[in-house]
């Protein structure tokens, strides 16, 4: 074990700053990547879906 | 003769690769998530501290693998923009436009974390050193690609300009990876080479792969979920995505 208490871990021997920038911004942006390629493909998956859906509307229209 | 032929251009059709893919991505995913809690508590629980840097060596176990993950994609990129240019298949310039966005993201984490370490370590978060000046014209190559992707309205001919870009620009790669060996830089040399193994302690040694395994999964992961993106938009006039889309409802 490393640390001797929960203080010890943050303060990473004086490095806090620089490791915790580190991390920290690693994570943010690998979050905010999952985040925008799941609203981009929400986006697509229910434009296009509705476009296939008015499309199909449409041909049903003419046949009648 | 009795060969059983296996299709291996079957998967290279955007309509057999699109549920491929999206069966693939949730194992990909949960490996990622995996193997970062146990990359994580390897690197602040078990690796122990650095007797020259302290704590802040800490940094190097999502460095290392970031550079490594930056050169890596955009190899993979060049090699479908590549492919695309060779043999005209669809999918291959959807996969080079889904890989471009990670690797800009994993060379831009690579030049924050190093500028992060090199502050506390060399005095400075910046020189212009081969080593950091190669990596940022990486970030530079991978923004121009998805620039002149989206500049040109015809995908087809986006394709084969963007895929040229990225084609030329691989040259770069090598260039990052030996520049530390070509030239006299700040950066230090590699701790990890084919030729003469690592001059590494084991757990730490441990740490860096499993982290490095973890982004990779993380990096399929989001470039499959982007690349299925990609082809919905591009096959969107096709009969089986309307059948795929219609489905669900």
């Amino acid at each position: 074990m490393n640390w001797g208490s929960a203080g010890d871990f943050f303060a990473m021997g004086g490095y806090a700053f620089y490791v915790w920038g580190s991390y920290g911004v690693t994570a943010w942006c690998l979050l905010v990547e999952v985040v925008l390629v799941l609203m981009r493909k929400r986006t697509i998956t229910q434009r296009l879906g509705r476009r296939i859906r008015m499309r199909s509307e449409v041909n049903n229209e003419a046949q009648t | 003769m009795a060969q059983r032929t296996i299709n291996w251009f079957k998967y290279s059709s955007p309509a057999s690769f699109y549920p491929l893919a999206g069966k693939l991505i949730p194992y990909f995913a949960a490996l990622a998530v995996v193997l970062t809690a146990v990359g994580l508590y390897l690197g602040f629980f078990v690796a122990p501290t650095d007797y020259k840097q302290g704590e802040g060596y800490r940094i190097m176990f999502i460095h290392v693998p970031a550079a490594w993950m930056s050169m890596f994609i955009y190899l993979v990129m060049a090699v479908y923009a590549g492919m695309g240019l060779v043999f005209n298949t669809r999918l291959s310039s959807l996969m080079a436009s889904a890989l471009a966005p990670t690797g800009a993201l994993f060379t831009f984490l690579a030049l924050w974390t190093g500028s992060l370490w090199g502050k506390p370590m060399w005095g400075t978060w910046w020189v212009w050193d081969a080593r950091l000046t190669s990596e940022l014209i990486l970030l530079f190559l991978y923004i121009g690609f998805m620039s002149l992707k989206a500049a040109i309205d015809d995908p087809r001919r986006a394709a084969r300009a963007s895929g040229l870009l990225a084609i030329i620009g691989a040259i770069n790669v090598p260039i990052i990876y030996k520049s530390v060996e070509w030239w006299n830089t700040l950066h230090q040399g590699a701790s990890i080479t084919v030729s003469s193994g690592t001059s590494m302690e084991a757990t730490m040694l441990t740490t860096l792969l499993v982290m490095s395994l973890a982004f990779w999964m993380y990096a399929i992961a989001v470039v499959l979920t982007r690349v299925r993106c990609e082809i919905l938009e591009a096959e969107r006039d096709t009969e089986w995505v309307a059948a795929e889309l219609g489905k669900r409802r």
